[in-house]
């Protein structure tokens, strides 16, 4: 390569220019960053309902924001309301942790504007960064009156509350259950287990007798929400806004991790994730029992596994010997949230009650077991009528109250630390008794980084 | 703006044809000035802003990077960014080089161009994309060459992700997308070695090994540097890699493996955007600095 080397003097009339360039672009930067640094303004609020309000302008386009499933809803309320203005958006209803709808809500803060008016996330721990956000409008302040509110299952808003006031709407319910395929179960002369003793008892003689079916998976993210929480393991006991209790060497949690340790080594628990291509494939057709929230039975079996109707049935979660306080786990179930921002709250909180309570859709079209109580009853009823599943569905909604309190859902994600912390190992092989310390240490790093007091 | 003024004011030094030359570069440059001020200085610009400030905007000094450099994930992230950047630099130069050497060697024109081709064609893909094609490939149970996987000891996703394997994995992914196009640029330099310098060197008796290694690549040095800026300074903020695997493992494996994620995470889950804009100041200042040092060890700008 051949460069002419530029004279001295035209190598001063460059550095001359460069200088002028790089002044006039230190300018630019400047001015647009103080121009950056201003926004959002919050003139003109009204104080209503427990928090300042946006002005109101009535008729005003609603923005719902729904995942690919919810969709059915929001186009049902607009067939049925013709006369709101709905624009439907759709994105990944945070969906596996992806917090698209934190990271959105962080950008319209920026800008000051942008927000939905209502939404739908797949998660139940966004009001844990929502009300800090300044996002989510609590709504039980006047926006819903408390009839309405009493409707909903015990304790199914409990993740939506957030120092007394409530912040959001349950979807639907995701207490676990234990879902089994009633004619094999039959076929191999087996009783569906009441307790853990016997569950484990099964599982080892599925292991000797027909090895290859499977009474459980342990494989999931989720996983610890179902054998933990059920078990009463607290690892996340949310005691405050920013106070968490986290201990995952008690009792309650070694059992079940030995558990599962004896039936992931005799291979009668799966260790793959239910919606991973190896399950699918391979132990599609294999599953005997598996404990699994309610919306296995539709989004698991149903669609993903494509279990043929009229075997898959559901039992109550199994005990622990000589514990009477019954609990079981959740995973999940969705929330609505209702913007602070919003321009046209009536219409908004129209669209919420709707969605979350109306027989129309919670009752008849939702795919998931209900929160709102009189819908759920509806829907038991359709699930019965449909005639997919080989039981009738009432342990679903005795499980509905059961849920063990004291893991609560916090900012950091459970799901997240378990997935990267303890499923890696089991993959390993290693038993998932030797890993709960770090996945206790993993815990509380996370719960710290996030800002919350740890205690154990 | 500033750069018609200062055109204005040099021009009465110099003749007329310097003048419309110098415009006519003026008008090709300025496209590229105002993206790179747009999308390159502003942004900098305002993120060392937010690097030294709080969230209500007033100065802070060095608190938010004392803040993020103290999270637990931090220094795990710096180990897998300098492993990943290690694999990712020696494999890319000596392969890099090594195939372009080869290619540059074939004289038989419809292979060599239609090798120049397929190295070429996975970096038309783009990056997301192409990481996308690697998660089928790395899953045992779609996978198209399952039985290498399993003959390699992998019989699931969960075993080929494991923590360990990573830095492999992420290396192989940005080689395959980033390296053809490397191949295709070394290949044009090797073209550009005057022939008569090639013909001395095979006169005075040199195989291909010596001519490769005595004449071709120490021609090649200024494009190996500035190929290994590039990919420093790309390697430095993996990101698309990494996010993609932890969404489609579920969050198994590449959850806050790079100081990228940190990020991302810091952003928008922890809401700390300015811990976020330290962080990336942080990467800016050591691409920035290897640069340099890599720009004033080689005489990067001298003529030849």
């Amino acid at each position: 390569m051949t460069v002419t080397k530029p004279s001295s003097s035209q190598k001063r009339v460059f550095t001359a220019r460069r200088a002028a360039l790089l002044a006039g672009c230190a300018t630019t930067v400047l001015l647009t960053v103080t121009a950056c640094g201003g926004g959002g303004s919050s003139a003109g609020t009204t104080t209503k309902d427990g928090f300042a309000q946006a002005p109101q302008k009535k008729d005003s386009t609603l923005t719902v924001w729904v995942d690919a499933t919810r969709m059915d809803a929001a186009k049902l309320y607009q067939k049925l309301h013709p006369e709101v203005k709905l624009d439907i958006v759709s994105y990944d209803g945070d969906a596996n942790g992806s917090n698209y709808l934190q990271t959105k809500t962080q950008l319209f803060n920026r800008t000051g504007k942008g927000w939905p008016d209502v939404v739908f996330s797949s998660q139940n721990n966004e009001a844990s960064w929502a009300v800090d956000a300044g996002f989510a409008a609590p709504l039980n302040k006047g926006l819903i009156d408390d009839a309405t509110l009493g409707n909903f299952a015990k304790g199914a808003n409990d993740v939506c509350t957030v120092n007394g006031k409530l912040y959001c709407l349950r979807n639907d319910l995701s207490q676990a259950v234990l879902w089994y395929n009633a004619p094999l179960l039959k076929k191999f002369g087996y009783t569906v287990p009441t307790t853990w003793e016997e569950y484990q008892a099964l599982g080892e003689k599925v292991a000797k007798e027909h090895p290859g079916y499977l009474v459980g998976d342990a494989g999931d993210s989720f996983t610890p929400e179902i054998y933990m929480w059920a078990s009463k393991c607290g690892a996340n006991h949310i005691t405050g806004p920013k106070a968490v209790s986290v201990n995952t060497t008690s009792e309650a949690c070694t059992k079940m991790a030995k558990l599962m340790d004896v039936l992931i080594k005799n291979k009668s628990m799966s260790i793959s994730g239910v919606f991973s291509t190896d399950f699918g494939k391979n132990e599609a057709d294999k599953v005997l029992l598996m404990p699994g929230p309610a919306w296995f039975g539709g989004a698991v079996f149903r669609d993903t596994l494509k279990v043929p109707a009229k075997q898959i049935a559901a039992a109550p979660i199994p005990q622990w010997k000589g514990d009477s306080d019954v609990s079981t786990g959740n995973v999940g179930g969705g929330t609505w949230l209702l913007s602070q921002h919003s321009t046209n709250i009536k219409a908004a909180t129209d669209f919420l009650k709707w969605v979350t309570t109306d027989n129309a859709y919670q009752g008849e079209k939702a795919p998931g077991y209900p929160a709102y109580a009189p819908a759920a009853e509806v829907w038991l009823t359709g699930q019965g009528t449909a005639g997919y599943f080989a039981s009738d569905l009432s342990a679903l909604k005795n499980a509905s109250s059961q849920v063990w309190s004291q893991w609560g859902s916090g900012q950091f994600s459970q799901e997240a630390i378990w997935a990267a912390t303890v499923k890696p190992a089991i993959t390993a092989g290693k038993t998932i008794e030797s890993q709960l310390p770090a996945w206790q240490d993993s815990i509380v790093k996370y719960a710290q980084s996030n800002g919350y007091k740890v205690s154990k | 703006m500033t750069v018609v003024n200062s055109s204005t004011s040099s021009a009465g030094r110099r003749p007329r044809g310097t003048d419309r030359q110098s415009r006519a570069g003026i008008a090709f440059v300025a496209g590229y000035v105002v993206l790179l001020i747009a999308f390159g200085i502003l942004p900098t610009g305002y993120a060392v802003y937010f690097a030294f400030t709080d969230a209500g905007g007033t100065f802070s000094g060095f608190s938010n990077f004392i803040t993020t450099a103290q999270d637990f994930r931090f220094m795990d992230a710096v180990g897998h960014v300098a492993v990943y950047l290690l694999f990712w630099l020696v494999s890319l130069v000596v392969f890099v080089v090594g195939l372009s050497l080869l290619l540059h060697r074939l004289s038989s024109g419809v292979a060599s161009k239609s090798l120049r081709f397929f190295y070429y064609i996975p970096g038309a893909l783009a990056g997301a994309a192409s990481v996308l094609v690697w998660l089928f490939m790395l899953d045992p149970s779609v996978s198209p060459v399952s039985s290498l996987l399993s003959t390699l000891g992998f019989h699931t996703f969960g075993e080929v992700i494991a923590p360990g394997n990573l830095a492999l994995l992420f290396t192989i992914i940005a080689f395959w997308t980033g390296a053809g196009g490397w191949i295709v640029v070394m290949y044009g330099a090797l073209n550009n070695i005057p022939k008569d310098v090639m013909e001395a060197a095979r006169i005075d008796g040199a195989n291909a090994w010596q001519t490769a290694w005595r004449v071709q690549i120490p021609m090649l040095r200024k494009w190996i540097i500035y190929m290994v800026i590039l990919a420093f300074a790309a390697g430095a903020q993996l990101f698309v890699e990494p996010q993609l695997l932890s969404l489609a493992s579920v969050g198994v494996a590449g959850r806050d493996y790079s100081l990228n994620q940190l990020t991302y995470d810091f952003a928008f889950q922890m809401n700390n955007i300015n811990g976020a804009a330290a962080v990336s100041v942080e990467l800016l200042v050591v691409s920035v600095t290897v640069a340099g040092i890599f720009v004033a060890r080689s005489g990067f700008f001298d003529a030849d």
